[in-house]
């Protein structure tokens, strides 16, 4: 954790009657820094906090947000809960493993991009749609979503 | 994306604007009106305003809101907290997000009428981690109240109105959004449900009392109070009164959503969404989010309120409304949701933990063709076992769905089992 995310994280703490509120904005400061939150980070974190550093890990796991291993430098989350499933999400993540030869869930070899699924984002009437870093990409059809993959460098 | 309902009424009514977005734009429309009159009403008055006016919440349980803050304690000797729950995360709902977009200062307005009637010093809105753009706006909105003295202290020039907002992020997890899982997320915590009683209005976020509420019901209060009783009390039902952000999705001509009065029949808003997609014939529509029964083609008359669902044997939950032709494999549908509650589960109680992993796998299994009769009686009595016995009322949303489906479409399951396949070849795929 870098001096200045500490000090980040520390503006936090007045925010909430007790500082351990601050904790999953400072887990999202610590993970901007490299893109996932190790053991090391959440001894770092642990140690701030006053706290454990198993009840830091125990919600790092909890949350589907934060990742405690290295991911690929792109994230490309294709919804699959029943509105989209219902307008070809499905279809369409296959379409997309096989485009970019890995499986749902997998980083590309050269870790360009991570592709997994996820549930329900709140855009159904603009199904199918995923989240391409953070970032919704809607009405989605196939040629749209490998292009959008494609220009990711 | 979506900038505006296809039908609009008064909350929606100038979401197009992109002006009404800013406060200044928002004031130019009305906007405020409503804090302006709460605070010249005594807090107890506005709490029975709010009472009388029946406002239920629109965050799927459908309590009475000026019920709700009621229970908040009296008097100041602890400090009385805000939760706006903004984590949207019911399958099928996508409403809370538009209002952060396009009006994120009803909301905002909405909140500190609230604040005024039970006493509340300051709120946190808990927006789910994915809303990037939801969460950028209703922080820009916050800046402009602070600036503009809404917010910090004697608001509007009263003594001792005093009021802070934070807002703040989750992490990507739907039980939060079930009121006290919300909380222990709220505090740094794994979202896992409280046991209650106590209740948030005695012990909320970080012990405080705590009242909970959702984004639209907080939009629907500034109206309220600003063009008085009469006025609501004449939109929608008499048990349900005011509109709702209907939301509807899955294979219709025009997915969206359509801001109409509670009470409008299920039919009347399929048409405003164009209809089944590709002139097919309707085959299931769930009325109110994943976690509500299925309901049948007949069914389309049912006028959408509690009142009306629930004789049905289903609930209006958020309005969210996912429509099934007919190539649809209900096994599927069952396998999807399934799948969701499975993996949603906090895992606290036996129950739901276990039930939900059991009953995907029965699903998945029966999907598959490789289920057995066997498979069909255990489906028949899981839900049962979940329903009513655990901490929170998820172990419940997970159950209820499979038993509608179950209840409505067995003879797809026993299709699967009968042929050791599915047959239902042109449905969405799985
Ligand atoms: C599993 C589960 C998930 C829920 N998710 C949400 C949600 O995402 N948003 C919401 O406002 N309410 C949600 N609720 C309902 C809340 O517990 C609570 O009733 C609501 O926020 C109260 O606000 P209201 O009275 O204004 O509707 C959920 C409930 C359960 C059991
Ligand atoms: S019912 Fe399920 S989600 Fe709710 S507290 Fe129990 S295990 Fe957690
Ligand atoms: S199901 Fe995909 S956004 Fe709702």
């Amino acid at each position: 954790m870098s001096p200045e995310t500490q000090r980040k994280i520390e503006a936090l703490f007045p925010r909430y009657p007790e500082k351990r509120g601050a904790l999953l904005p400072a887990i999202y400061l610590v993970q901007a820094e490299k893109g996932y939150v190790g053991p090391q980070d959440a001894r770092a974190l642990a140690e701030l906090f006053g706290l454990e550093p198993v009840d830091v890990w125990e919600v790092l796991t909890f949350y589907n947000m934060f990742y405690t291993s290295a991911q690929g430098r792109h994230h490309v989350y294709v919804c699959t809960n029943l509105p989209c499933s219902l307008r070809g999400a499905r279809t369409l993540l296959k379409e997309l493993e096989s485009h970019l030869g890995i499986r749902c869930g997998q980083t590309t070899p050269d870790g360009r991009v991570t592709l997994a699924h996820e549930e329900c984002l709140g855009s159904c009437g603009t199904a199918p749609v995923m989240r391409v870093d953070g970032e919704y990409v809607e009405n989605l059809d196939l040629s749209e979503a490998k292009r959008v993959v494609d220009s990711l460098e | 994306m979506i900038t505006q309902p296809y039908i609009t009424n008064y909350l929606s009514e100038h979401y197009a604007d992109d002006a009404y977005r800013e406060l200044s734009g928002y004031e130019a429309r009305g906007g405020f009106e409503g804090l302006r009159k709460a605070v010249q009403m005594e807090p107890a008055d506005l709490v029975e305003l709010v009472k009388s006016s029946g406002l239920r919440g629109r965050g799927g349980a459908g309590f009475s809101t000026g019920l709700k803050w009621s229970f908040m304690p009296s008097g100041n000797d602890r400090p009385k907290l805000f939760v706006c729950n903004a984590d949207e995360s019911e399958p099928g709902s996508f409403k809370d997000r538009l209002i952060m977009e396009r009006g994120p200062h009803q909301m905002l307005e909405g909140i500190l009428i609230g604040a005024w009637a039970v006493g509340a010093s300051k709120t946190y809105i808990y927006i789910r981690g994915e809303y990037k753009v939801p969460t950028r706006r209703v922080e820009q909105a916050v800046k402009e109240l602070y600036e503009r003295g809404y917010l910090g202290q004697k608001i509007l020039g009263k003594k001792g109105f005093d009021h802070d907002i934070v807002v703040h992020s989750g992490a990507g997890a739907y039980i939060c959004g079930e009121e006290t899982g919300l909380l222990e997320s709220l505090e740094g915590k794994k979202g896992q449900p409280r046991k209650k009683p106590p209740f948030p209005a005695q012990y909320g976020a970080f012990g405080l009392p705590t009242t909970v509420n959702n984004v639209e019901t907080f939009a629907h209060v500034p109206f309220i109070v600003a063009r008085g009783l009469d006025w609501f009390l004449a939109i929608g039902t008499e048990k349900s009164p005011g509109t709702t952000l209907f939301g509807v999705s899955g294979q219709v001509e025009r997915p969206g959503l359509f801001e109409l009065p509670l009470g409008t029949p299920l039919g009347e808003i399929i048409d405003h969404a164009g209809g089944v997609r590709g002139g097919r014939a309707l085959k299931g529509v769930i009325p109110g989010g994943m976690s509500m029964p299925i309901l049948l083609p007949e069914d389309l008359d049912v006028r959408m309120a509690e009142e009306f669902l629930s004789e049905r044997g289903t609930h209006l939950g958020t309005g969210g409304i996912m429509v099934m032709d007919e190539t649809t494999c209900m096994v599927r549908v069952a396998a999807v949701t399934s799948y969701f509650f499975r993996d949603e589960s906090c895992g606290q109680c036996t129950q739901c933990r276990e039930g939900t992993g059991w009953i995907h796998k029965i699903c998945e299994r029966v999907e598959a063709g490789r289920g057995s009769p066997a498979d069909l009686e255990l489906l028949d009595d899981l839900p049962g076992l979940m329903e009513g016995q655990t901490i929170c009322a998820f172990a419940d949303a997970a159950a209820w769905p499979i038993q509608g489906l179950l209840r409505h479409f067995r003879a797809d399951f026993e299709a699967h089992i009968a042929a050791q396949r599915c047959p239902f070849p042109e449905s969405f795929e799985l």
